[in-house]
């Protein structure tokens, strides 16, 4: 019978071994601790340096500058509400048509779908995903605007144009490009983005669940708002957040349709401007207080963006607390 | 860590070593003379097999990186003033000529049919003259008819050296332009119509998509696109046609050496073939330089292309500086650069 026990020497390697392996352990540890302490500092240094950068502006104007509507160069007067306007309005025209849409696909694809259509819709919609933005860009001057102008812009104007209290939001020369026109193609752009999360998060619902819902005679509208929403809840939040942070910081799509104009949009067909598109086209002739004002709208934009983080954080926090989990 | 400041040391060594050998002449700046300055380099790295590296980043970001002095020279479209010259021991001069051109996107009119003054323009641009058959419009160009459309502003969306063009020619012309607008790089445009395009390119893309559109391009888009323009009234009371003719016999009515810093705006030149929105683009250079060997390159440069840059300027819609004004500019301004 052997000894169960090993000899000394053997117990001098084992400890060698254990040493040897804490050794690396905590090398490995340090190491990915760098890696991720590096995201923070990088982080830490663009909110300091965008700060510094934009301390001229925010010294002069103080909090004015977020809702002064102005943006004169020659006169060095600035305001950021017109960009925070077009931002927010074309984001948020984008997320209203892109995520009843992604939903759609997203269910689709997941539960109605038959099985040898699901591969190549699922491929063709990430391959969507992966076009440059310039790509929608000009998709969207050279073939939606002109689309646009004559078979959107023009009936609607005539069909709502003359209603009391939304009338006045289709008013403005019908050219094709504006805000609406920014939201449509930022939710061509958004879609992929959202849908593919979607349909990733509805697959990992437990297909026990599902099958019990639909052995219980459930139909499948019931199945996916009862069981698939309400267990994918923060997985479909986390994908909306995802295409409307890429909402508020695309830059080229939204630069070449959202018509550019420093001016407070009137209606949906009004040209306007976004912080991003503003930040892309002035930068190159931008000097001393003007370039001051642009790093000022970049540090709002990291704000909105956090701010939209943070909103989304706490949305999916208390949707948990209240399920108990 | 030793090793690592030695690893530091060895690559900003290499850097320095690698930038001596290239010896490339280096500038960046204005966009408007880019096409131009890149056919020169192309040109002169034949002849001479020296390179020149010129980054087209804006007149702004032409006027902030000499002052760094990370370039030899630095470009710009809207000229310094002499008193900043002076300030940065600068000189300043023009190599390159252009024009400013408005098109317009109107059925039924050939190329220049259309006739307008500056003051007339400068209202279009104010939002004052909304459609294509007010009474003004109609009045220069009598027995045409003129559509009851929307007029539609297009400008540019970044800031340029064109818009500065623009900006000082209907400020020049009009008293109310300059007080409302006034003119810069990127200035705030008041029609309620105007939209803005990234580019000459976009400016030249919106115009030509947006039915009762009027806009202004640098004059190599319209020839391009083969855009519709609008012939302008010049200073003498005649109408003009854009063309490298018209910006050569601006540039010569120019006193060069009446502002200093050779700052002239060819603006409203005198002359009855003059065109009125033409422009020059400008070059800045140290009079002290640090790096004397490579500011000499780039007179050396400058000195090619003038002598034998013509053609390729004029194949690309550019006018070339006339001879004498080179002579001028290499007696009175390149003697000022220490060699």
């Amino acid at each position: 019978m052997s000894n169960p026990l090993p000899s000394s020497a053997q117990a001098a390697h084992f400890l060698k071994t254990a040493e040897r392996q804490r050794t690396q352990d905590w090398l490995f540890h340090r190491l990915t601790q760098v890696f991720s302490l590096m995201v923070l500092l990088a982080l830490a240094g663009i909110i300091v340096s965008l700060f510094i950068n934009a301390w001229p502006t925010f010294a002069k104007f103080g909090a004015r500058f977020i809702w002064y509507v102005e943006w004169d160069i020659i006169n060095e007067e600035f305001g950021a509400a017109i960009a925070i306007v077009g931002t927010i309005a074309s984001a948020g025209l984008a997320m209203l048509i892109a995520v009843p849409l992604s939903f759609g696909i997203a269910v689709f694809l997941t539960e109605t779908c038959p099985v040898w259509l699901r591969r190549p819709l699922g491929t063709a919609i990430e391959l969507l995903a992966a076009v440059p933005s310039i790509i929608y860009g000009m998709f969207g001057l050279f073939v939606f605007a002109p689309l646009f102008a004559d078979f959107i812009q023009v009936p609607l104007r005539q069909v709502l144009g003359g209603m009391p209290l939304i009338g006045f939001l289709f008013g403005g020369a019908p050219n094709g490009m504006g805000i609406l026109a920014a939201g449509i193609v930022l939710a061509f752009m958004v879609v992929p983005f959202v849908a593919s999360v979607m349909r990733d998060v509805f697959e990992i619902t437990p297909p026990i669940l599902r099958e019990s819902a639909y052995g219980l005679g459930c139909t499948t509208w019931e199945v996916v708002g009862k069981i698939v929403l309400p267990y994918t809840q923060k997985g479909v939040i986390g994908g909306i957040m995802l295409g409307l942070g890429r909402a508020l910081g695309e830059t080229m799509a939204v630069t070449f349709v959202i018509g550019n104009a420093n001016r407070m949009p009137t209606s949906l067909f009004s040209p306007g401007t976004s912080i991003a598109s503003t930040l892309a086209n002035e930068f190159g002739e931008a000097a001393d207080f003007h370039m001051s004002s642009l790093f000022a709208l970049g540090f709002l934009l990291f704000v909105i963006t956090f701010m939209v983080l943070a909103l989304a954080k706490i949305m999916i926090s208390r949707a948990e607390k209240a399920k108990g989990f | 860590m030793l090793k690592f400041k030695s690893l530091v040391a060895a690559v900003g060594l290499t850097a320095i070593a690698a930038t001596t050998w290239a010896a490339d002449i280096t500038g960046a700046g204005a966009t408007f003379p880019f096409p131009i300055y890149a056919k020169w380099a192309e040109g002169y790295k034949a002849a001479t097999g020296t390179g020149m590296n010129y980054q087209s980043i804006g007149s702004s970001g032409g006027i902030r990186q000499i002052r760094a002095k990370t370039v030899t020279f630095g470009a710009t479209d809207a000229p310094v003033s002499g008193a900043d010259l002076d300030k940065d021991a600068m000189v300043q001069f023009p190599a390159i000529i252009g024009g400013t051109v408005p098109v317009i996107n109107l059925d039924g009119f050939k190329p220049g049919e259309l006739r307008v003054t500056g003051p007339v323009l400068a209202e279009m641009f104010l939002g004052k003259i909304s459609k294509w058959n007010d009474s003004k419009l109609a009045a220069l160009n009598p027995g045409k008819n003129l559509p009851n459309e929307l007029i539609t502003v297009v400008h540019r969306a970044d800031g340029s050296g064109t818009t500065f063009n623009w900006t000082d020619y209907l400020s020049v012309i009009s008293k109310e332009f300059a007080d409302t607008v006034g003119k810069g790089a990127a200035v705030k445009w008041p029609a309620p119509t105007s939209v803005g395009g990234k580019g000459n390119e976009g400016v030249a893309a919106n115009v030509n998509r947006i039915k009762g559109s009027l806009g202004y391009v640098e004059y190599a888009y319209v020839k391009k696109n083969n855009m519709n323009f609008m012939q302008v009234q010049n200073a003498n009371g005649k109408y003009v046609s854009p063309d490298d003719l018209t910006f050569a016999a601006a540039a010569a009515g120019a006193d060069w050496f009446s502002v200093p810093g050779m700052g002239v705006s060819m603006v409203n030149a005198k002359g009855d073939t003059s065109w009125p929105i033409s422009t020059a683009s400008f070059i800045l250079m140290y009079k002290n330089p640090a790096d004397k060997a490579a500011s000499n390159e780039a007179l050396k440069f400058f000195d090619w292309s003038f002598k034998n840059g013509k053609k390729m300027a004029a194949d690309l819609d550019y006018v070339p500086l006339p001879d004498s004004l080179t002579n001028e500019i290499r007696a009175k301004v390149w003697s000022q650069i220490q060699k």
